[in-house]
């Protein structure tokens, strides 16, 4: 803790946590933290049954038991001003919130208990005892009739190409197909969804976890019938998000109704077996993957089918193929996606939405292509280097994957890597095996806004409605806040996590940095701005004429850019204009016209180790390393955990998680931490991050890119190479467990 | 319904200070105590099951998960919340390692990570090797992912406190009785 965020030099900086003393001494308040005066707790009884309808809760046991205050049922739910079905966008996801009895998936709420203490209302719940009019559900993927859905994932094309893809078979050398399979995820942020809901009349006080503060204002404003400005949202730390509190879910809003239902302050706290139906998930996918190439391995055909599912009432795509129209090169690519419906949740965008999945086949097949034509794997993807985005030509406003490649490969020692599997055993008789793959994901932007106001007292505030899931942004913005002011961090006060600030964009699509610190500078730039016309416009200041030449800002002073000895303090030029403060607003997003002229996309190289027990099948990833250029660092210390995350997530995704759907019931089997497995500190190796340099002078004035979603991508798929290389033997359903190994 | 009139009384030392609560229900848990009745809100309830470790506290210096201690059971007993680490302004040293080494993103497992490290290393399994150091850990689950900053804190922390010229700072020594 000995660096200090320095005017002018702040971005760059491996500054620790701002917000790290509250975090490791339990002083940061999470929603669930938050007790009004008054307040009740409410727990949610779910539905046992995928498909059907609920014919009776026993409310009166509910309602007798101590404690318990009122039942929320259908009978008595709050109207709505808006069906929660009406879709006024199509990522208004329809919602469950006891408007009837009718159950669409298992785990969908179906009443609410709300008592005195959590004790009566847990019991409560288990009280009402439902009945049910059950249906037979169908939940499997292609189950259904399979249809071509009108788009995938956040709007993309359900098919998209170049060239003639039959033509490019005809004329490869080798052809390669496979299918693979990803189970079914879910988000499980260890912090639930939860609601701490407060009325006074039309206007609403909610602590809850989101990701997009005014999404949720909007959507409230909508169900309630209320002005957005009614509504005052606090969300200062989320225990994680991963998508899954991108866009407010039926329990958080099931704690407001209920607030609303007894007149009193709620807390409405989802239970960990709650999170696996209505709070979203990353839906199973079944891809093939076909290519053809050249025996130099030139790439003359690339074709990615992916079929996956949605829900019955609503739909979100997983859109795997996009990866395949961003990353190699080839004569001809064909992506297309088909869907199937089912009696589940719907599910929705997760860590790395479409790329995660997609990425694990295409980097698998790469790799099963590459033994085919006996090359090198890393070969094979260096031949196949896209120097312009594949479909659209369009040139990459910086891509440093060659770097990635190179630098990562290096550091792994690929080279001494044997071509042919089971070449290698360390010193207990493990096998051991290495594998890499290619990481990727858009640098998008969504729109954000943000206010600075410089005080008379020679300090800042800068202001922005954008929320910190875990990726910095109290830290980050802080820096960018910094800099562009020129002052001190320690003199620059910043808000964030409040619908009643400005706008700031999303924490999601690894977009929130460039989206929100673009506002945050902006703004910076016209609080400056409009100090800059006091100074210059002032006869009695030194900058006074210096319009033309313009100033600079530095140390909390303003200096004449052409003779930096004639300055003045903020501060001086503040009291002489007898104000106590400017301000101005700023806006972060992208700029069409670069955006359309540029690909935009961050890049990175991920090679692993694996250990297999030859006897066992039970594997250890032993080794990671991750090369990744997205633009500039705002803060390496921090990037690099964001990394690491997403590597560990591509672990998971490889090895790990899996929610087992039972086929009859379509009830998830596994709705728990024990049973739904995620890494644990055991199963995480040795990680290295190497933060390879990128200047990209189009994607924002600042040159960020997001990192939170690209380390998985890569890393799944160089795992699955890894247990290939090791064992010999190929699995393609994922996560690759040692019954698959042994079987 | 209202609740009877008679209710379970306990006294439990938290964090140094002694503090008697009447419970209504007898199902209450360490951690239900905690966060809803005395305010410490800095354990967590990630899965309320033992399966998380998010809500670990130290009771009478052993760590446990709070969410399947029943506060009931545990009248009298001793126990340190993350509340109770820092001395003032003055970090303990395991919370000043995970500071210093990342080890979060998000914070929501760090109250439990902290104080099942300050358990581990006060049991002394685990010393200065990693691999012990990560099996150790291996309770207290963190979704985003900061495992690798949460043992190089565990270890950094591990050494400064056994650097023979640095006392343990904090509470710590006063619970180890
Ligand atoms: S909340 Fe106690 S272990 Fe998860
Ligand atoms: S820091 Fe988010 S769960 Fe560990």
């Amino acid at each position: 803790m000995t660096e200090r965020m320095r005017h002018g030099a702040s971005i760059g900086q491996p500054l620790t946590r701002r917000d790290g003393p509250a975090k490791v001494t339990g002083a940061a308040r999470y929603s669930a933290d938050f007790h009004p005066g008054g307040m009740l707790h409410a727990v949610m009884a779910v539905s046992a049954i995928a498909r059907g309808r609920v014919t009776h809760l026993d409310v009166a046991a509910a309602k007798a038991h101590p404690g318990v205050v009122d039942v929320m049922s259908p009978e008595n739910a709050p109207a709505l001003a808006k069906s929660p079905d009406e879709k006024d966008n199509p990522f208004a996801f329809r919602l469950d919130l006891l408007q009837n009895g009718n159950v669409r998936y298992a785990n969908q709420p179906i009443a609410v208990v709300i008592a005195e203490t959590l004790e009566a209302a847990t019991e409560g719940a288990a009280l009402l005892n439902p009945r049910y009019e059950a249906e037979t559900p169908s939940v499997e993927l292609g189950g259904e009739t399979i249809f071509t859905p009108d788009s995938v994932g956040a709007g993309s094309p359900t098919q998209e190409g170049s060239g003639d893809i039959e033509a490019g078979f005809a004329s490869a050398g080798t052809r390669m197909e496979a299918t693979y399979e990803t189970a079914a995820q879910y988000h499980n942020a260890l912090e639930p969804h939860t609601s701490v809901a407060q009325w006074d009349g039309d206007r609403l006080t909610l602590h809850t976890p989101t990701q997009a503060l005014w999404i949720a204002k909007g959507r409230l404003a909508g169900l309630f019938g209320i002005p957005q400005e009614n509504i005052h949202i606090v969300s200062h730390y989320l225990g994680g998000g991963f998508g899954s509190k991108g866009f407010i879910s039926s329990p958080q809003i099931l704690g407001i109704m209920a607030a609303k239902l007894v007149g009193r302050p709620v807390k409405l706290v989802t239970r960990r077996e709650q999170m696996f139906g209505s709070v979203g998930h990353r839906a199973a996918t079944r891809q093939t993957l076909k290519l053809g190439a050249k025996a130099d391995g030139t790439l003359t055909a690339l074709d990615h089918h992916t079929l996956t599912l949605t829900s019955r009432h609503d739909d979100f795509v997983e859109a795997c193929g996009l990866i395949a129209r961003h990353l190699y090169a080839s004569e001809a690519i064909a992506t297309t996606h088909a869907v199937s419906r089912a009696d589940i949740g719907t599910p929705i965008f997760m860590r790395a939405p479409g790329e995660a999945s997609g990425s694990v086949a295409v980097e698998s097949a790469l790799d099963e292509l590459a033994l085919q034509l006996d090359m090198d794997p890393l070969e094979l993807r260096l031949k196949n280097y896209a120097e312009v985005e594949p479909i659209t030509h369009r040139p990459f406003s910086s891509k440093a994957l060659r770097e990635c490649y190179a630098q990562g490969a290096e550091r792994f020692g690929w080279s001494k890597r044997p071509r042919q599997p089971r070449q290698m055993r360390d010193e207990n008789g493990l096998r051991v095996g290495w594998g890499m793959g290619t990481a990727t994901y858009p640098a998008g932007m969504m729109q954000g806004e943000a206010r600075a106001t410089i005080r008379a007292d020679g300090t800042a505030l800068v202001e922005t409605a954008a929320q910190d899931m875990g990726q910095g942004a109290w830290t980050v913005l802080a820096q960018i806040a910094a800099d562009g002011i020129g002052l001190d961090g320690d003199r620059v006060e910043l808000r964030i996590g409040d619908s009643d600030l400005p706008n700031g964009g999303l924490a999601g699509g690894s977009t929130g940095t460039a989206t929100s610190g673009s506002a945050v500078h902006a703004a910076t730039q016209g609080a400056l701005a409009a100090l800059e016309d006091l100074a210059v416009n002032d006869r009695a200041s030194p900058l006074y004429g210096a319009g033309n030449a313009g100033t600079v800002a530095e140390g909390g002073r303003l200096a004449r850019r052409d003779d930096p000895t004639r300055s003045e303090s903020f501060s001086d030029i503040l009291a002489r204009a007898g104000k106590d403060s400017v301000e101005a607003k700023g806006t972060g997003a992208g700029d069409p016209a670069s955006r359309k002229t540029y690909a935009m996309h961050a890049h990175g190289a991920v090679y692993a180790e694996v250990k297999v027990d030859p006897d066992l099948g039970q594997i250890r990833v032993t080794r990671l390393v991750g090369a990744f250029a997205a633009g500039r660092i705002v803060n390496p210390r921090l990037v690099r955990s964001q990394y690491y995350g997403g590597m560990i997530w591509g672990v998971s995704l490889a090895l790990h998680e899996h929610a087992v759907l039972d086929t009859r019931s379509g009830r998830v089997m596994n709705p728990n931490l024990a049973e739904y497995h995620v890494p644990v500190n055991a199963d995480v190796p040795s990680l290295e991050a190497i933060l390879v340099e990128e200047h990209d002078p189009h994607v924002n004035p600042l040159g960020i890119k997001g990192v939170g979603e690209i380390g998985i991508t890569g890393t799944a798929g160089a795992i699955a190479n890894a247990v290939w290389h090791a064992t010999g033997t190929r699995v393609r359903d994922f996560p690759i467990t040692l019954d698959k190994l042994l079987g | 319904m209202s609740f009877p009139e008679t209710g379970f009384p306990i006294t439990l030392t938290v964090n140094g200070v002694s503090r008697s609560l009447v419970l209504e229900d007898a199902r209450v848990t360490l951690l239900d105590a905690l966060r809803e009745r005395l305010d410490l809100t800095g354990s967590k309830k990630g899965c309320d099951r033992g399966q998380c470790g998010a809500c670990t506290v130290l009771l009478d210096g052993v760590r446990i998960n709070a969410c399947l201690a029943l506060a009931v059971s545990h009248d009298g007993a001793s126990i340190t919340t993350i509340e109770g680490l820092a001395d003032g302004d003055v970090l303990h040293p395991v919370q000043a390692a995970f500071v210093d080494h990342d080890g979060y993103q998000c914070g929501f497992c760090t109250p439990g990570q902290i104080m099942s490290a300050v358990g581990l290393i006060r049991e002394g399994q685990a010393g200065d090797d990693p691999e012990r150091v990560r099996e150790g850990m291996s309770g207290n689950l963190c979704r985003c992912g900061a495992y690798a900053g949460i043992t190089e804190a565990v270890l950094a922390a591990h050494a400064a406190m056994n650097a023979p010229d640095v006392l343990p700072g904090g509470n710590l020594s006063e619970d180890a009785a």
